[in-house]
């Protein structure tokens, strides 16, 4: 009968796939070249290399590196143009996967839960070192510093990469300070453009106020939003609070939250009283800023250079939203106007897969891009500020990468700002969701000096282990 | 119904059937037991230990029912378990009275129109859970949705509302999108039901002065029971994998009004806290879960055998 | 409450009026994706939501189709040509469905005759079993899975999502329910007349539950199509997604290109839609039948 042929017929197909399947996966690529690794090594991915290498391979032919969207480093065309270039002088071969803040941690855990994690990570340091790297999963990378590199690296951003233990966990490529930014067409309209500093980019916590009622009274409606549906840039609504009247989050050992301050629940409780701002449990920094970019919200408090020159990874123009208004970073509002800003290291940190060919292939990545030449096109892809003043023995001088860049020079008016890097604190990952969570609880009215105590105490208990 | 007599059987019969029962059960056992089963089995041993993402073992050191105890103290657990009956609750009797409507307005309706109505109510189904999730978070958006747009426009609302920003309103925007995608197969299965209700028993019924709503539950409601039954048990099916929704809407805030244990298990097992990859506590959370949907099935499955 | 002639007219009148209403609050999503794939840029970021398309533009999926780039498939180190990542997941999901669908109803037309015409021992319990695992949700076995699929060296590939799919026992039970109405007596003919198991299962039996297979089959390309959270667990790499995870992907990272996540939705609804479309017909019969054992 015919049912029966279609039958058969169906089976076998099922049977080969699954076959086929399996057979596919146990020969990992990494494997193909002999090594001292065990051969239990997990494996990331069954393609095989894409083409045949010109260099010959030293160890391991293909390593993955995962990427979470740190300016052009989230977007495939720039990226594989870098790894092309890398794949080409030393024969390794890069497959890149692109993380979201969203959900780009779920994975990486995931993955570190299937014995698969990637090769390579680029990220900050509150991920890479006071997290996964603090758990054990990364290598340790201080073979690859030597004190050349020490005086050549801003010591706080390597300050900020090194776990309490000694171990680098992280090489920093780039950093920047995390600001806010401010559409200028609707200042000018709602006559609010006397309350900022065009010029230096400051404000003070008044003049501020003074804004938000101005535009308040112009649109009638939410100008800017305390944004808090997930720690997705939660730096800004950090920044924003401690600024205002000088609140802490840490103290400055980084052994403590102390954001219970009540300088913070004034600011909190001023922020909260303000018409023109809501604090909005719907919107992550990445939504505000697209409202930001689409012109809904007057002002973003997650914004920083990359942003500035690009503002949304929209591409359609530097320093404009998508209706053409002009956008001005500013700094937060502070008391004096000096603000204290939050900043941002980004870099490459190497899960220990136990395969030893793939951990040096994946160094031999982070000298390439880390300390060489090419460091100028790993930072300009950024779009943030080299944590180096030179490279490659001193030989390639960074110092001038944005040197004809109007908006970058702009921005390093900024940099001074910059302030301490706490986003390495015992328990951060717990204390950014308490963060975000009180900020919903204030939101829809809680008390607020309750919500801090609560929040702070769950920070603290997170510090604590 | 075959009615072999089981007294009646040989042992040789006995174990040809047996060995024919198992080899045509053995390839769905494979799958059954491979990968519902066995995961099942490790989920219930690894809830008494402290199994997690940091030791490489698969299974950590035995703690007793610690996990369970701090359960019952997790607040967010709670509100989760919570916000997970209250979909369930609210959502199978909705998605069964709407589709019951629905069908009774339409089944008398003539071909084309019928299934026009059936092929729109279910379109959501079809449109794909991502997809339908994607474009309702825009149509919800606090600032540029269109529901707010539309409220606000016609006057019906003075300022908008930030649906899935509030935590009144959030856990229902959800069960509404969970509502829209759930109701297509009742409609089909209620129509068809309809249409095979004994005809003579309502023209008897009618002769004798009954009222169309007499009508309607005295006969068809009752030959029906059957039909119900099975949406009952699809639709609580479908209320549990409400999962979608909530990672790519909420994250199960605002504070966690939209928390089901469904996502608090993901959100143990996986997001970045100090307390990530808490599997020995994530599989707790799974166990309680299995035992309040096991007894949910087993109430089900009684009323079906009743019928 | 009782309902006479005259008012029962106007009871129907009401009905079609909400029944219309409804209808269309059903399609506006469906509408607001297709509309929204073809906005420009202008009205995508228009506070003031823009019902028509000023001009239908292809942007949205030529964004959509250069953000991401995969091999069109990949089968045993064969590799296709590099497409848009897009149609890598439409294929991906597609296979996945496929394959999901044919080994439940294969697996579970041969389980669920067993569970009903084959008196072994042991077969109460596993009903039992099977009932009980039917509604529970893939979130509770997630980390065992995970791990399991990690030694049997099956995570980021499609399988690890078609096999706990398979797995699932739904089918297993509405193919019991189907088989049951087979007569014994005809099984017993068959049998007589000395037909093999198999062959009185393939000639006898396979015929019989066709309706029954038709309706699983439904059943499980939808669910398989839409369970998006076993896919999210389970594949890491982009071009191992499917088209769901891809879009949901896409939207975690630029949850404002409003446009580029409704030409993705698009992409991800149409194909179902049209399939569904065309095969209207036995898509209510096939879920009709599933019911009428059920």
């Amino acid at each position: 009968m015919k049912i029966k042929k279609v039958l058969a017929l169906l089976l076998a197909m099922v049977m080969t796939m699954a076959l086929v399947a399996c057979g596919g996966n146990q020969n990992p690529p990494a494997d193909k070249t002999p090594d001292p690794a065990p051969s239990t090594t997990p494996e990331d991915n069954k393609t095989p290399d894409p083409e045949p290498a010109p260099a010959e391979p030293a160890g391991a032919t293909e390593i993955s590196l995962w990427t979470y969207p740190i300016g052009k480093w989230g977007d495939e065309a720039t990226v594989k143009t870098l790894t092309d270039a890398f794949t080409a002088k030393t024969g390794i071969a890069v497959k890149v996967e692109y993380l979201a803040y969203a959900d780009g941690d779920d994975k990486v855990n995931t993955a570190i839960t299937a014995n698969a994690a990637p090769d390579l990570v680029m990220e900050g340091p509150e991920r890479l070192v006071a997290n996964w790297g603090a758990n054990g999963k990364m290598v340790d990378l201080s073979d690859l510093i030597d004190d050349t590199d020490r005086s050549e690296l801003n010591a706080a951003a390597l300050a900020a990469c090194t776990h309490t233990t000694g171990a680098i966990y992280e090489y920093p490529v780039v950093m920047t300070a995390h600001c806010m930014a401010i559409n200028r067409n609707a200042f000018e309209e709602a006559g609010a453009l006397q309350y900022i500093n065009e010029d230096t980019h400051t404000w003070t916590t008044q003049q501020f106020i003074d804004a938000v009622a101005a535009l308040y009274a112009h649109y009638g409606q939410t100008v800017g939003a305390v944004f808090c549906a997930g720690q997705g840039g939660d730096q800004g609504t950090r920044a924003l609070i401690n600024n205002m009247y000088g609140g802490t989050f840490t103290n400055a050992e980084h052994t403590r939250y102390t954001w219970d301050d009540p300088l913070n629940i004034k600011a909190l409780e001023q922020l909260k009283s303000m018409d023109g701002i809501e604090f909005d449990a719907s919107l992550a920094g990445g939504d505000e800023i697209a409202k930001f970019y689409q012109g809904a919200l007057k002002m973003a408090f997650c914004w920083n250079i990359a942003q500035q020159v690009n503002p949304n990874s929209a591409n359609t123009g530097a320093e404009k939203t998508v209706t053409g208004d002009d956008i001005v970073f500013m700094s937060f509002p502070s008391e004096d106007g000096n603000a204290s800003l939050q900043g941002g290291i980004w870099g490459f940190g190497i899960f220990d897969n136990g395969d030893q060919a793939r951990i040096d292939a994946a160094k031999e990545f982070i000298r390439f891009f880390c300390d060489s030449e090419n460091t100028v096109d790993a930072v300009k892809a950024a779009n943030y500020f080299a944590t180096r003043s030179s490279a490659a023995d001193g030989s390639v001088d960074l110092s001038g990468v944005w040197a004809d860049d109007a908006i970058m020079n702009e921005y390093t008016k900024l940099m001074p700002f910059l302030g301490d890097y706490y986003q390495i604190t015992t328990g951060w990952a717990g204390a950014r969701t308490a963060w975000w969570n009180m900020l919903q609880a204030v939101g829809t009215g809680d008390d607020v000096a309750a919500a801090v105590a609560a929040g702070v105490a769950e920070a603290n208990a997170a510090a604590a282990g | 119904m075959a009615k072999q007599q089981q007294s009646k059987m040989s042992r040789a019969l006995q174990r040809r059937e047996n060995v024919a029962g198992y080899l045509f059960m053995l390839p769905s056992l494979i799958f059954f037991l491979g990968f519902v089963i066995i995961p099942m089995f490790i989920c219930i041993i690894t809830s008494l230990t402290n199994t997690n993402m940091h030791d490489p073992g698969m299974f950590g050191s035995f703690i007793g029912l610690k996990n369970f105890t701090d359960l019952a103290q997790d607040a967010v657990f709670l509100k989760g378990l919570a916000n997970t009956f209250v979909i369930v609750i609210v959502s199978v009797p909705a998605v069964c009275a709407f589709s019951l409507w629905v069908s009774s307005a339409i089944y008398k309706l003539s071909g084309p129109v019928l299934s026009a109505f059936r092929c729109i109510f279910y379109l959501p189904v079809v449109t794909g859970s991502v997809a339908v999730t994607v474009v309702w978070k825009w149509m919800y958006d606090n600032y540029t949705g269109i529901l707010n747009s539309a409220l606000t426009s016609t006057g019906i609302l003075e300022k908008g509302i930030n649906w899935l920003g509030d935590p009144k309103t959030a856990l229902w925007c959800i069960i509404v999108i969970l509502f829209t995608t759930s109701v297509g197969q009742p409609i089909v299965l209620y129509v068809s039901a309809l249409g095979n209700v004994d005809q003579t028993l309502v023209e008897a019924a009618q002769v004798d002065g009954a009222t169309d709503l007499q009508v309607f539950w005295k006969i068809k409601w009752a030959q029906m029971m059957p039909t119900t039954l099975y949406i009952l048990v699809i639709t609580t099916i479908n209320s549990f994998q409400c999962f979608a929704l909530i990672q790519l809407l909420t994250q199960g805030g605002p504070k966690h009004a939209t928390d089901t244990v469904m996502y608090y298990i993901y959100y143990t097992a996986f997001k970045l806290t100090e307390q990530a990859g808490h599997f020995g506590y994530a599989n707790a959370m799974g166990v309680v879960l299995a035992i309040f949907i096991g007894a949910l099935s087993a109430l089900q499955f009684r009323l079906a055998k009743e019928k | 409450m009782k309902i006479q002639s005259g008012r029962s007219r106007a009871y129907k009148i009401f009905s079609i009026v909400v029944l219309v209403i409804l209808a269309i609050l059903f399609l506006f999503p469906l509408y607001w994706i297709l509309t929204g794939a073809f906005k420009p840029a202008q009205d995508i970021y228009n506070p003031d939501p823009v019902f028509w398309p000023t001009e239908w533009v292809a942007t949205n999926f030529q964004n959509l189709f250069k953000k991401r780039t995969a091999p069109l498939f990949s089968l045993v180190g064969l590799e296709g040509p590099v497409a848009p990542a897009a149609f890598r997941w439409l294929v991906n999901s597609v296979f996945m469905a496929v394959m999901s669908m044919l080994l439940t109803c294969i697996t579970a037309a041969m389980a669920g005759y067993a569970l009903a015409k084959k008196r072994f021992v042991g077969r109460a319990i596993l009903f039992s079993l099977i009932v009980c695992a039917m509604a529970l949700p893939k979130q509770v076995i997630l980390i065992p899975l995970l791990k399991e699929m990690s030694a049997l060296k099956l995570y980021d590939s499609l399988w690890a999502v078609i096999f706990p799919t398979v797995g699932w026992p739904f089918g297993v039970f509405l193919m019991k329910q189907f088989s049951e109405s087979i007569p014994g007596e005809i099984l017993e003919a068959t049998r007589i007349d000395g037909a093999s198991e198999a062959k009185t299962f393939i000639t006898v039996v396979l015929p019989m539950v066709k309706p029954g297979i038709g309706a699983l089959a439904i059943f499980t390309f939808i669910n398989a199509w839409n369970d998006y959270f076993m896919q999210l667990v389970m594949l890491a790499s982009g071009e191992n997604y499917t088209i769901a995870l891809g879009i949901a992907t896409l939207q975690a990272e630029t949850s404002i290109d409003m446009g580029l996540l409704m030409a993705g939705a698009a992409l991800a609804s149409i194909p179902i839609i049209t399939v569904f479309l065309i095969f209207q017909k036995y898509f209510t019969q096939g879920i009709t039948m599933g019911a009428v054992k059920g």
